[in-house]
């Protein structure tokens, strides 16, 4: 008997009362962390009221968001229009809330395209790991080097026309939009799912799901992705204001949606050439793309503080 | 390090050839057809037509297209434009240089503001100034550049008629007030897009430096009675560096779409702006060669942070 493993009674007290609690689950100690995280509490109220307000508001706000006035042309913000008209007098509000709807619906599918793709592409690269790594990693780097945004215009210069022959003109430019700013954003995705599988191959858990003959596809579903999905988490979390980001960027180039698709992008680029006369217009979409892109960026800095499990506190 | 350069300058090949394929993929898989209007011209006869096609081998198989593409881009040849009957690459050089001074000044701009904050934000962290300047980091890299823009424009141009609201390269005058003027007129572009890129560095070094300074040889440096200077400047931005490097590298690609979206809002006439109204004019070759030229400069900007990391790291040179 070595001195010192006996207990004191205190400590087997607090072991008890602490069973006698509830368990505490990974997912309630990350809450417990990312509460504690002031401004990730501040970005999560501010983009729960912006979804809110884009979801429902265009249900409860009783103006139309193409609803043509020529006799209300470029007001600035009154009780009739709370944010004012452009330049057909439509009501500025009415359009922001609409047009969110389509830019939060691209920021969160191109999320899930590039997360799907990276998802899979780490996993591949990371559970096989020899020369399907290699291979893919080497499509990833080539992949990291392309500059986004000259070769997105490139896709959409060439593929708009025909697309929307197909789909029509509002889905036809989400879809390509959503698919190729998804599949140019895979990359971080791909390279943190294979280090977390690199490393979780090696564990004792996955050497006995293999001796209980776990075949390969279960293993990657089962016991390994759960395992890879903190670091996912937070790079899906950054990504969709990245994604929110980058639509904006191709509308306000006149390159995204079109004008009767007001996102807070296009309602940017219609309005900047009467930035003088009506510094409205311009004023809050852009603050909507900027409270929303601000308040992901500090969840997404809140997530990674509670699900790092490097950091204890 | 002439070894270590000319191993880094091999490893450069095969991505811009990846590069190079990528983009003819998308071009060949891309709908339309160049000899379109010529179907539609009543004077043209299908068999002039016909041969042409033939003539410029758009009947060939597609790999041997790729080849043929990819040979004559390598002579330098990248086709003329459609809309001025240019030649591409003579169009690019005239760009060019007005495209890397506003980029390269606004870096450097936001590597003046970046590292000092940054270094102070990681020395001393969770005080005040490091609260406030996290703030406006986060509050730095959520405004889009477009924004930033059109808000300084808005203040600068409109409200205070203090700058100019267009870039222009051609200015009239001479000696001290050329300087001004220049300066007057890049003013903005530029601090649009370093406001953006010192805030998303700031972060990077912020984070590097903490990294470093926990390390026990910081603790040995200032053991010996290094001043607390030199501890911070030599010993841990040195280190902290060599991250950041590997960071800025990896953020080239994204200063592109700052930068043409800047060159876009104030006309400054640099290869982005020239990017844009080519797709607006359906000017197929200009852009297919403006997306590769960024190509290429991600690549050379790759180079050059492969080199820095060999001067700030001496170890890397040996592997």
């Amino acid at each position: 008997m070595t001195v010192g493993r006996g207990f004191a009674p205190g400590a087997v007290r607090a072991a008890e009362a602490a069973l006698a609690r509830p368990p505490r689950t990974l997912w309630a100690d990350a809450w417990r962390q990312f509460r504690r995280h002031r401004l990730a509490m501040f970005g999560l109220v501010v983009l729960t009221f912006m979804v809110f307000a884009t979801v429902f508001g265009p249900l409860v706000y009783p103006v139309k968001f193409n609803e043509i006035d020529m006799t209300q042309r470029l007001k600035p913000p009154s009780l009739a229009h709370p944010l004012g008209t452009d330049d057909l007098g439509q009501d500025i509000l009415a359009r922001l809330l609409f047009g969110g709807r389509v830019s939060i619906a691209v920021g969160l599918a191109a999320m899930f395209i590039a997360v799907t793709i990276g998802t899979a592409v780490g996993a591949l690269s990371g559970y096989f790991g020899g020369t399907v790594d290699h291979v893919l990693m080497r499509v990833t780097d080539l992949f990291i080097a392309l500059p986004p945004l000259p070769l997105l215009l490139l896709v959409i210069y060439l593929f708009r026309d025909p697309v929307r022959g197909v789909f029509g003109a509002e889905l036809g430019i989400f879809l390509l939009m959503v698919t190729v700013i998804g599949s140019l954003r895979w990359m971080p995705v791909a390279r943190l799912v294979r280090a977390a599988f690199l490393s979780i191959k090696e564990k004792e858990f996955i050497e006995a799901a293999r001796c209980v003959g776990v075949p390969g596809f279960r293993m990657v579903v089962v016991h390994m992705l759960p395992n890879a999905l903190s670091p996912v988490i937070v790079a899906a979390s950054l990504g969709v204001a990245a994604a929110i980001l980058q639509e904006s960027t191709l509308s306000f180039l006149g390159l995204g949606f079109p004008p009767d698709m007001p996102t807070w992008g296009r309602l940017l680029f219609d309005a900047k050439d009467r930035l003088d006369m009506a510094p409205h217009w311009a004023i809050f979409p852009g603050l909507a793309i900027f409270l929303t892109v601000l308040s992901i960026n500090f969840i997404g800095d809140g997530l990674r503080d509670a699900l790092d499990p490097r950091k204890v506190g | 390090m002439t070894k270590y350069l000319i191993r880094r300058l091999i490893i450069a090949v095969p991505t811009l050839l990846g590069i190079s394929l990528i983009l003819f993929v998308i071009l060949s898989l891309a709908p339309g057809d160049p000899f379109a209007e010529l179907a539609l011209n009543p004077n043209v006869p299908v068999e002039v037509r016909e041969n042409l096609r033939r003539q410029l081998g758009m009947d060939d198989p597609i790999h041997i297209r790729y080849v043929k593409w990819l040979t004559s881009l390598l002579q330098g040849n990248l086709g003329y434009s459609f809309v001025s009957r240019v030649d591409v690459t003579q169009l690019i050089w005239q760009r060019l240089p007005t495209t890397l001074f506003v980029m390269g000044t606004a870096y450097l701009v936001a590597l003046l503001i970046a590292l000092p904050v940054g270094i102070i934000s990681a020395v001393r962290q969770y005080s005040w100034l490091d609260n406030l300047a996290t703030t406006l980091a986060f509050i730095g890299f959520s405004l889009p550049t477009f924004f930033t823009g059109l808000i300084f424009i808005l203040i600068f141009s409109i409200y205070l008629r203090w700058l100019p609201m267009v870039f222009t390269t051609n200015v009239q005058a001479a000696g001290p007030a050329w300087l001004l003027e220049i300066v007057r007129h890049a003013a903005m572009p530029i601090m649009v897009l370093a406001l953006f890129e010192g805030a998303v560095l700031t972060r990077y070094i912020r984070a590097a430096m903490l990294d470093v300074i926990r390390m026990d040889y910081i603790n040995v440096a200032r053991a010996k009675g290094l001043s607390e200077r030199a501890v911070i400047l030599r010993h841990g931005l040195r280190n902290a560096l060599i991250p950041v490097v590997t960071i800025m590298a990896l953020q080239i690609p994204g200063i592109f779409t700052g930068a043409i979206v800047t060159e876009q809002i104030f006309r400054v006439p640099g290869i982005g702006s020239l990017l844009i109204s080519s797709i607006q004019l359906k000017d197929t070759p200009v852009v297919m060669a403006i997306v590769f030229a960024y190509a290429v400069l991600v690549v050379v900007f790759n180079l050059i942070a492969d080199l820095a990391y060999g001067v700030l790291d001496p170890r890397i040179r040996y592997d």
